[in-house]
């Protein structure tokens, strides 16, 4: 190469000496800010939960035992029994899992496997809508829509408020999210382990579920964890449809409220800020962030033993 | 085995789309013999190979015109299953590309989809015999297959292709992504298989087609400007190296292009 201008001399120059490179510092540093900040968000809302929640276990009227160990919830009468709350989310968080995932998962692979392309361009739009659908709407039509049709069929069995409904429609809720995370993870298999399947002379449905679909596990396992996190912390739906009034039981005919539901309506009134009400709202917040993680680390467990790695 | 030849292809041409690949080829491949396709890049040799168990059908788009025999039938006639062509001819990628399981599962996965009744143990054990790769293995045979090595996950990619006893054995530049004594290893394993399987190879490495093969299939674009790709010359491999008939396969082994 002969280039002959002073920009180009220039550009040929030796230096090897050490730079400041601003732009990069900035970015650098910007992105630490914002990795800094998710973390310090994440310990203020633990603190004040947990600050708060230690107020409601300091009134000399609640312990841990009753907390814990009791069925029924109502602090105005000294009634402390979580599960009565605990109860419903599991039993709606349950329901919903039950819903989402095996048709979550079957829309992902029939979108990542066998879809056409224009089959894909009809269903991912409509998985986006319902994705995007405001959950005070899925609310009342698990109320107005869902609840006849269990009536219908169940008859007086099943209460106008009960579990079923809240549940069903938190599924198709959560459905397009669990959709989309599998997908994602089922497309990121590569095409070779799709060909040394068929090479083999697997069928597509044996390609399929027995080597892209293990392989995609921890994606999927990470759908999973959301979905839940997702159901366990889902209001608007259980609020409007599962009803309003703590209840312990594992019948999903029934009405029940959630731990998130319970919040929402009480923090609607009014409360003054010192009462047992107030407070106990923070150990139920509490409770609700532990039983998430426990969830959380359930599944992980779960995915880790059967997931295959390539790579 | 009955007859001579293992597949043959009459008139074979293979599109993209409407973009041809390949063009008008016609081979009698001999079986338990060791073929080699040569030939510069992109003049179609995984697309031939790839026809030959119809593993372009995942191309959207490829089809193909003309005949490819085997056993007297009609490969892509409409009432083939292609699932069965794969069964019958088994392919090793350039790439190794064991599943994701373990060691003793990627011989069993294949033998048991295809309905294998028999004694898994010893089929796996046979496999791995066959592969060369069963001392190096037969003590972690629960570990995972990406445990391996590259050149031991290409030859576990070999041992699970003959745990499905298969008739041909396709492998595309087998080789190319392993080191000399790797690559060395695989070249006597596939002495050692074209006993009982007939191999068809492509490969980059001229001393390698020209180690292995008896016979060797030369590839390249059709006519200056084509972007077609068709065997120009197909014989005896001794032949193709030592006396061509064709000046530009001549030109091509010996290192001088264009
Ligand atoms: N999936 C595909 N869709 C469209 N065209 C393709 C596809 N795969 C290959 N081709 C085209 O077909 C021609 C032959 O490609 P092919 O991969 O068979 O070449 P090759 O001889 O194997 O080359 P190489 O030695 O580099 O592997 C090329 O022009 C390539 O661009
Ligand atoms: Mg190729």
């Amino acid at each position: 190469m002969n280039l002959k201008s002073a920009e180009a001399r220039k550009f040929r120059q030796f230096d090897l000496k050490k730079k400041f490179r601003i732009s990069e510092s900035i970015i650098q540093a910007s992105l630490f800010f914002a990795g800094i900040l998710s973390i310090f968000i994440t310990i203020a809302i633990v603190y004040e939960l947990g600050k708060e929640a230690m107020l409601f276990f300091n009134d000399p009227d609640v312990t841990l035992g009753k907390f814990l160990g009791t069925t029924k919830w109502q602090p105005g009468i000294g009634q402390y029994g979580i599960w009565a709350l605990v109860s419903a989310t599991l039993v709606t968080s349950f329901i919903a899992m039950v819903i989402s995932l095996p048709l979550g998962l079957a829309s992902a692979i029939y979108l990542s496997e066998y879809a056409s392309s224009k089959a894909r361009s009809i269903l991912k739009p409509v998985l986006e809508i319902l994705a995007g659908i405001p959950t005070v709407v899925y609310g009342y039509f698990a109320l107005l829509f869902v609840t006849p049709i269990l009536k219908s069929i169940f008859g007086d069995q099943i209460q106008v408020y009960n579990m079923l409904s809240a549940g069903l429609v938190m599924g198709i809720m959560i459905l397009p999210l669990i959709s989309s995370m599998s997908e994602d993870a089922l497309s990121a298999v590569p095409r070779s382990l799709r060909e040394a399947a068929y090479a083999m002379g697997a069928t597509k449905v044996e390609t399929s579920l027995q080597v892209v679909l293990p392989a995609a596990l921890s994606g999927i396992g990470a759908a999973l964890i959301v979905g839940i996190s997702r159901a366990v912390g889902e209001t608007m739906i259980v609020a409007v449809a599962a009803g309003s009034g703590p209840n312990f039981t594992f019948d999903p005919f029934k009405a029940a409220e959630t731990m998130t539901g319970h919040i929402a309506r009480i923090s609607g009134g009014d409360l003054s800020y010192n009462s047992i009400d107030y407070t106990s709202l923070f150990a139920i917040a509490m409770m609700l962030f532990l039983l998430t993680l426990v969830l959380n680390l359930i599944s992980q467990q779960i995915v880790n033993r059967f997931r295959e790695r390539y790579e | 085995m009955e007859n001579k030849y293992a597949i043959e292809a009459n008139a074979l041409s293979i599109y993209y789309g409407s973009f041809m690949a390949v063009n008008n080829v016609d081979m009698l491949i001999e079986a338990q013999k060791i073929t080699a396709i040569i030939g510069p890049s992109g003049c179609g040799k995984s697309t031939l190979l790839r026809a030959f168990n119809r593993m372009n059908d995942f191309v959207p788009g490829c089809h193909v015109t003309g005949e490819l025999l085997m056993q007297g039938k009609n490969l892509y006639s409409k009432d083939i299953d292609p699932v069965e062509v794969r069964r019958k001819i088994g392919m090793v990628f350039q790439k190794p590309n064991p599943f994701p399981k373990s060691i003793y599962e990627n011989i069993a996965w294949g033998a048991r989809i295809n309905g294998f009744k028999g004694n898994m143990d010893e089929l796996v054990e046979q496999s791995l015999l066959g592969a060369a790769l069963w001392d190096e293995v037969k003590d972690k045979l629960q570990d995972s297959a990406y445990a391996l090595s590259g050149g031991q996950q290409q030859r576990l990619c070999i041992a699970r292709t003959i745990a499905i006893q298969p008739e041909i054995i396709l492998m595309d530049e087998p080789a190319s992504a392993l080191d000399p004594i790797s690559t060395l290893r695989i070249e006597e394993l596939m002495q050692e298989l074209k006993k009982n399987y007939t191999i068809i190879i492509v490969t980059h490495n001229m001393q390698q087609a020209a180690r292995v093969s008896d016979y060797t299939a030369m590839m390249m674009l059709d006519k200056e400007g084509s972007r077609s790709g068709t065997v120009i010359e197909f014989s005896e491999t001794k032949r193709i190296f030592t006396n061509p008939k064709d000046k530009r396969t001549e030109d091509y082994v010996t290192g001088r292009f264009g």
